[in-house]
């Protein structure tokens, strides 16, 4: 188990992997309509119940394999492990497959394979009109795309990397969200539009922007951002068949986080938060990697008594304030964890909205933790310094809960 | 069609003159006629079409009818924009009809049509009426998009008319993408793209070009070249004004767009071409004889002297009328009841939609997202209504 209050990215990656396997919430149930559920190579897998920790969950696949082809119900599922851009791509295939107005293009998805893998093998299963190569150009493809789905095709546009979305922001903000409403209704604009962002390793401040904050105040534009391989694929799935654009943010560093998913089919909802550790003391919303780094710092702040309640608000426009309001309510005290820039940012938005809402149920100020308002610096301390860490959020826990 | 209709109702005795030359009626005769364009094709890297152009009596007498309607319209709605019933930007067409009409009578409505703020005309070549056409810029309930959009977002999709977009160019990369989606359904018809000499320097077109020609999409991207961006003549903008050129690798074709039998063979050949082979550009040598939009006089950047040259050398109502007469197939006493026939229905048409409503409070929150979700009430907060409107 990595060090509590190490702030490397190789140890936080480590704690990814058992914080992820722990934390995730329950399966839904699967999609209405007849889909037959896909028992794979189940009898190969070792379908234990999801571990509390790793070395007690390798002891686990270690018992099972000695007796595997022993059916599991443990869960009364079957399940199987996949990275989190698999779960991605099983999501763009199933979507795919089942419905042909669905196809995929970007920079390199199609004969590369993708740059984080996530459109792997999509191109040999599908085709070149269905995976698209486009040359570098943003803008127009990204434009291609809304007039694509304007006739009735249901594009998934990949952003190399979110970054370089800003050079589609005019079709996006102007074309994407509004040709709902300014043509009265009559056109739908299906697009998911979908990639990496946030800080990485050291990757530089272009690569590594978080465009949430660009994005929310766009109208008719729906966002969520997945963090586990589980939301992943069910966020993914759920954004294709939404009739509303959707503009789907993963993070740079999650794509390998491991998890155990649901051989049958699922679906998240695309508005609904995810409830990661219920508790009495303080709510903290978060979302995509920054949960992580809240998890973190809940082992710590659990062994010095606080009681956190962790909520993954994943869709963060609109905000399920229904669900964030019934968790204030409990604890009456709200810290917000966030990857986003200060200024502008989901947690100003969320801020706002909170207090809007659940004043009278607060009893401190909320707390907002977002990255800083600079542009990442490619030094390892610097940009550690730029994103919020465990350490920081124990201490605003304990300044909150005074 | 309508016009046929329309022409057959005008009684043949309605002065002393016509009743001497008894029951002569307007021609709707379908028999073909040969007609040379005013000038010939110039082409980029493709065999130009022939100058001789078919069209019928009927078809004619429909181009005059349908771009005297247009005129009518634009100027009515300088008009309604002057007395203060039309705001905000109005940018209009007259001048230009002939691109409209012309295209318009080469395709089918399965072929779509894009285009980006001087939609007026379009969106009636492509069958919308004149009543949700002036509601639309009155801003009223029965306006095409309920009074949401205005004059910048007309859209019609039961014809392929997809607008109607405000950002110069933008709608060029969504007009490829709509001949994306023909071709990814096997579909045998193609996209125009319409946009400017202005627009015609947007990057995006370079971008959506070179993915249209690679994947060989059926786009026809048609630059109605009115010579001036705004109010910076071409010569200012565009290093190369040769238009139809721009598109290097892809072929182009340079049209007169004032003439309606060019226009209307270049969009036949161009239709063939995209289909068969992929992008081709269009240059449509066209003029607006009001300025860029009702907010600009269009007098500081050109001549009184050049507008009015073009409106007496090239008009293209005034080109067909001639051609009509040419060819005996109407008097001008027929013509001119036409036009007063025309005058009445878009006043007929403006009374109507004056009598429609504003939209509601409540349709401020409709349509932003489709199907809800519950957010079309206010902001974050998607379970509940949190303000109350005025």
């Amino acid at each position: 188990m990595a060090a509590a209050s190490s702030s490397s990215l190789h140890a936080t990656a480590a704690a990814l992997h058992g914080v992820g396997a722990a934390a995730s919430s329950k399966p839904r149930a699967a999609a209405p309509g007849a889909r037959s559920v896909r028992v794979a190579a189940a009898a190969r897998r070792s379908g234990s119940v999801r571990a509390r920790g790793g070395m007690v969950a390798r002891a686990a696949v270690a018992v099972t394999c000695l007796v595997f082809c022993i059916p599991f119900f443990f869960c009364g599922r079957l399940l199987h492990e996949v990275l989190l851009f698999e779960a991605l791509r099983e999501a763009l295939i199933e979507e795919m497959k089942a419905d042909p107005t669905v196809y995929v293009f970007g920079e390199d998805v199609g004969h590369y394979g993708g740059s984080y893998k996530v459109t792997k093998g999509l191109a040999e299963m599908f085709g070149d009109l269905r995976v698209l190569d486009t040359p570098i150009a943003e803008n127009s493809f990204t434009g291609m795309g809304v007039g694509a789905a304007m006739k009735g095709l249901r594009p998934i546009i990949e952003g190399m990397n979110m970054g370089f979305l800003l050079l589609a922001y005019n079709q996006i903000s102007n074309n994407c969200g509004m040709l709902h409403y300014t043509s009265g209704g009559q056109f739908k604009i299906p697009v998911v539009i979908r990639g990496p962002g946030g800080v990485g390793r050291q990757l530089g401040a272009e690569h590594s922007q978080r465009l949430e904050s660009y994005f929310q105040s766009i109208p008719g534009l729906q966002m969520v951002a997945c963090s586990t391989p589980y939301n992943a694929k069910g966020l993914m799935k759920a954004a294709i068949r939404s009739e509303n654009p959707v503009v789907l943010f993963e993070h740079v560093l999650l794509y390998n986080l491991k998890e155990k998913i649901p051989d049958e089919e699922y679906i998240c909802c695309l508005e609904d938060v995810e409830m990661v550790r219920p508790g009495e003391h303080v709510t903290i919303l978060t979302y995509s990697r920054m949960r992580y780094h809240v998890m973190q710092a809940a082992k710590t702040q659990v062994n010095k008594g606080y009681d956190p309640e962790v909520i993954d608000i994943r869709s963060l426009k609109p905000f399920d304030l229904h669900t964030i309001g019934n968790s204030i309510k409990k604890t009456n005290r709200v810290l917000i964890v966030e990857e986003c820039m200060r200024t502008g940012g989901i947690g100003a938005s969320l801020r706002a909205a909170i207090i809007d809402n659940f004043w009278d149920y607060l009893d401190a100020p909320i707390m907002c933790l977002s990255s800083q308002d600079v542009p990442t610096p490619y030094a390892a301390p610097l940009e550690d310094a730029t994103v919020v860490q465990p350490a920081q959020i124990v201490a605003a826990v304990e300044q909150i809960c005074q | 069609m309508a016009a046929a209709a329309l022409l057959r109702r005008i009684p043949a005795a309605r002065a002393p003159a016509t009743a001497l030359m008894a029951a002569r009626t307007i021609s709707d005769s379908t028999a073909p006629l040969t007609i040379e364009t005013s000038v010939p094709f110039t082409s980029h890297i493709v065999d130009p079409p022939s100058r001789d152009v078919t069209t019928t009596p009927a078809e004619l007498l429909t181009f005059f009818r349908d771009m005297s309607l247009m005129r009518r319209m634009e100027i009515a709605a300088d008009s309604l924009y002057k007395a203060k019933l039309i705001r905000g930007f109005c940018h209009l067409y007259d001048g230009q009809e002939a691109v409209a009409v012309g295209m318009e009578a080469a395709i089918t409505r399965s072929d779509s049509i894009i285009t980006a703020y001087r939609d007026h005309c379009i969106y009636l070549a492509r069958g919308g009426d004149l009543v949700s056409a002036f509601a639309e810029l009155m801003g009223r309930q029965a306006g095409c998009s309920r009074g949401k959009g205005g004059s910048m977002h007309f859209y019609k999709k039961d014809a392929n008319f997809y607008g109607g977009h405000g950002i110069v160019g933008a709608q060029v990369p969504l007009g490829c993408g709509l001949a994306f989606a023909q071709k990814y359904r096997k579909e045998e018809s193609a996209t125009f793209a319409l946009y400017g000499d202005g627009a015609a320097n947007q990057g995006q077109l370079f971008e959506a070009l070179n993915i249209s020609a690679l994947w060989k999409l059926p786009a026809i991207l048609v630059c109605e070249n009115n010579h001036y961006g705004m109010g910076t003549a071409e010569w200012r903008a565009a290093k190369s004004p040769a238009y139809y050129k721009r598109g290097d690798y892809v072929p182009g074709l340079k049209v007169d767009g004032m003439d309606v039998l060019a226009v209307k063979q270049a969009c036949k050949f161009a239709k063939e071409h995209a289909v068969a082979n992929g992008p081709i550009v269009l240059e449509m040598d066209t003029y607006r004889y009001h300025g860029h939009s009702m907010s600009d006089p269009g007098s500081t950047y050109r001549t009184r002297d050049e507008i009015s040259g073009v409106r007496q050398e090239r008009d293209p109502i005034e080109r067909v009328r001639k051609l009509i007469l040419a060819h005996d197939l109407a008097t001008p006493a027929e013509l001119k009841d036409m036009e007063k026939e025309i005058r009445k229905e878009v006043d007929d048409a403006i009374a109507k939609a004056k009598e429609s409503p504003m939209p509601d409070t409540s349709e401020l929150f409709t349509n932003v997202f489709v199907k809800g979700f519950g957010v079309d009430s206010f902001g974050a907060d998607r379970k509940e209504l949190r303000a109350t409107l005025p």
